[in-house]
């Protein structure tokens, strides 16, 4: 009875919270982490947590992290629990991608494209071979890193990037989006019915746990749910926020978040309606996620399977099952809710065995049989 | 507490929630969609109840809260020190004294009033969910009452054990429509719910669910007639207080089939056996 001693649950708790405290600090031999050194140096980290944190702030999240000992589940929900009391005072404008700023931008589906091939800061073509040089005390020795090299005069970047699949859809070839002025629903103050539409599903995956949708995005590339993705494009880069405040009438820019988008090329055989055509599945979300946005794309996909008049068998295509567990936060409140004392229902669950051992005990008994 | 409203939660937040309730009270047994918020405590740890109770308590409310039964485990204790904390409220572990008391599987022994409320923490408040997991299969069987499933279930355990084996969260019909998960409470416990003077409020916070109770309202243990709801507990008497009524915990005491059984309900034991242990750490 360890964790129930009677009376003592109180000073147990204390006392863990204090052990808990001393093992975040590590040996005090070490010198204490801060959070601008998190932020700049795991910003990997930090983005993860404000994507599944679903609050895009880089000295929260960093602390986030910092609290939660680099347990980045645990620190997405410190910032979600956090974001929950914020008021809201407005709603963004739509962000504008095709006026990001670019970090990052390639298409897997044409060798040049307009707006160019953008390698930017990626792992992709590194040799994983750990850097030992990065464990050694002195600095890694690498120039300081400006925010984006400065421009030739003839080279600055377009104000806009076209988008490529926009340019598919162009010639055609990509189905159209529905368009709609409607308001978006809001998965964060309105709880989830069935069906859902895109922008509740678009949201949900938003913030959705990122090894949930690489699993899920994966399985539909092994056979369940039959796709056939081509990363049509993904960008990375820096986006301005607006909002138009009504006693303005016009919108002012309020500050810029980096973005991970990702637009992947499906093909679609058509229907009675429609000719054959590619269709798009979408991802975005905050700091740089490749693995995520591109995850979310493929489940987008694979959840429009019904909308498209495909066969919706897998999993990935389940909507309902998809929207109910892609949320990392509540699922590791209720798998680890297990860990709560449960006696009660066990005791029900002993006597109740019990009783059925006995009845059929009894009745074999009377049958004259050996057990 | 210092940049918090009281109880925690916003107001507008509140009165959102205070809206599910009322919908609840309004249509016995039925699961209000609410919009549940993230607290800072885990999600199925509580934070239905929770936020049921952030909405209800005022300041004047003396508060109780127990899992197990017992008001000294340590998430009713984490529970109790966050409303202290967020609302000041007083808190008490005696079932008669509280007007609010918040629970985790079980109901108190003793008889609650029509001046308190119970509020339980539903950790899957959809009653079908181990038959049917798609919830808008299930919206649409509770909206016909068809509950032919469950009654299928029941039946398959009888024929194959001689019981029905739900020994926790027994499905109970409320109010003679609909078929309600009474929380993780024991199969004991279920009858206490019937006609019970103090308001049973249930919130899922994960699920986003709210759904009541009112004062005196039937609520009846799914069964049949030749195979009438059967009470099981532990067949001993408390080994503190004596008791031969009150739910059992069947308590290790080494690890040669050693066994002592002891009250759930800790303040019904205490205050059986006249002391004021129950008092205890609810400072």
């Amino acid at each position: 009875m360890a964790y129930v001693a009677v009376k003592g649950g109180e000073r147990a708790i204390d006392a863990a919270h204090d052990w808990l405290a001393r093992v975040r600090r590590g040996a005090p031999t070490v010198p204490e982490i801060k959070t601008d050194q998190i932020a700049e140096q795991l910003g990997r980290a930090v983005d993860r947590v404000m994507a599944e944190g679903s609050c895009y702030d880089r000295d929260l999240g960093a602390l986030a992290v910092k609290q939660a000992q680099g347990d980045l589940i645990e620190a997405a929900f410190l910032l979600r629990a956090y974001r929950t009391t914020l008021p809201r005072f407005a709603s963004s404008l739509p962000v504008e991608t095709s006026a990001m700023l670019i970090h990052r931008r390639i298409s897997a589906i044409y060798k040049d494209l307009p707006g160019g091939q953008v390698l930017g800061p990626t792992y992709d073509y590194t040799h994983r071979l750990l850097d030992f040089a990065l464990a050694a005390e002195a600095d890694s020795g690498v120039a300081p890193a400006a925010p984006l090299p400065p421009a030739e005069p003839d080279q600055t970047p377009p104000a806009v990037t076209p988008r490529v699949l926009d340019m598919l859809h162009a010639e055609g070839l990509m189905g159209a989006e529905p368009q709609s002025d409607a308001t978006p629903g809001d998965i964060t103050r309105e709880p989830m019915s069935f069906p859902a539409e895109r922008d509740i599903r678009l949201q949900a995956l938003a913030r959705g746990d990122e090894g949930f949708l690489l699993a899920l995005g994966y399985s539909t590339q092994r056979g369940y749910g039959n796709s056939h993705p081509f990363v049509g494009e993904l960008r990375m880069g820096d986006v301005s926020v607006e909002i138009e405040p009504p006693e303005l009438g016009f919108a002012i820019d309020i500050g810029r978040i980096t973005l991970t988008e990702c637009e992947m090329v499906n093909q679609f055989g058509g229907s009675k309606t429609e000719p054959p055509q590619f269709t798009r599945g979408y991802g975005l979300c905050f700091g740089h996620g490749e693995r995520k946005a591109m995850g979310m794309a493929l489940v987008d996909r694979a959840m429009r399977a019904e909308e498209l008049g495909e066969d919706a068998t897998a999993p990935a295509q389940d909507i309902e099952f998809v929207l109910y567990h892609s949320d990392n936060i509540e699922a590791t409140g209720f798998v680890e809710h297990l860990k709560l004392p449960h006696y009660v229902d066990f005791q029900s669950e002993l006597e109740t065995i019990r009783e059925i051992r006995r009845t059929s005990q009894n009745s074999t008994d009377a049958a004259g049989e050996p057990l | 507490m210092n940049g918090y409203n009281f109880a925690y939660l916003d107001e507008p937040t509140k009165r959102m929630i205070r809206r599910a309730i009322l919908k609840a009270v309004a249509i016995p047994g039925h699961q209000v969609p609410f919009g549940a918020r993230e607290m800072p405590l885990p999600y199925g740890w509580g934070t239905g109840g929770i936020q049921v109770t952030a909405a209800i308590l005022g300041a004047d409310d003396v508060l109780k809260v127990i899992d197990q039964g017992a008001d000294d485990t340590t998430n009713a204790v984490s529970i109790r020190r966050f409303f202290s904390r967020v609302a000041g409220v007083e808190t008490t572990t005696r079932t008669r004294d509280a007007s609010v008391i918040q629970t985790r599987h079980r109901i108190p022994e003793t008889p609650l009033r029509d001046d308190q409320i119970l509020v339980y923490q539903v950790p899957l408040p959809e009653p079908l969910a181990k038959l049917e997991p798609s919830r808008a299969e299930t919206k649409q069987m509770h909206a016909l009452a068809d509950y032919g499933l469950m009654h299928v279930k029941l039946y398959e355990d009888i024929a194959r054990f001689g019981h029905v084996t739900i020994s926790y969260d027994y499905p109970v019909m409320v109010n003679d429509r609909y078929l309600m998960s009474p929380s993780p409470i024991p199969a004991f416990d279920t009858l206490k719910m019937n006609r019970m003077p103090a308001l049973q409020l249930f919130g899922a916070g994960r699920e986003k669910r709210i759904y009541a109770v009112p004062p005196y309202t039937t609520v009846r243990p799914l069964d049949f007639d030749d195979h009438p709801f059967a009470l099981i507990r532990a067949p001993h008497a408390c080994t503190l207080c004596g008791a031969t009524n009150s739910y059992l915990d069947e308590v290790v005491t080494d690890d040669r089939g050693g066994r002592m059984f002891i009250c759930s309900d800790t303040d019904y034991c205490a205050d059986r056996r006249g002391d004021a242990a129950s008092e205890g750490d609810a400072a």
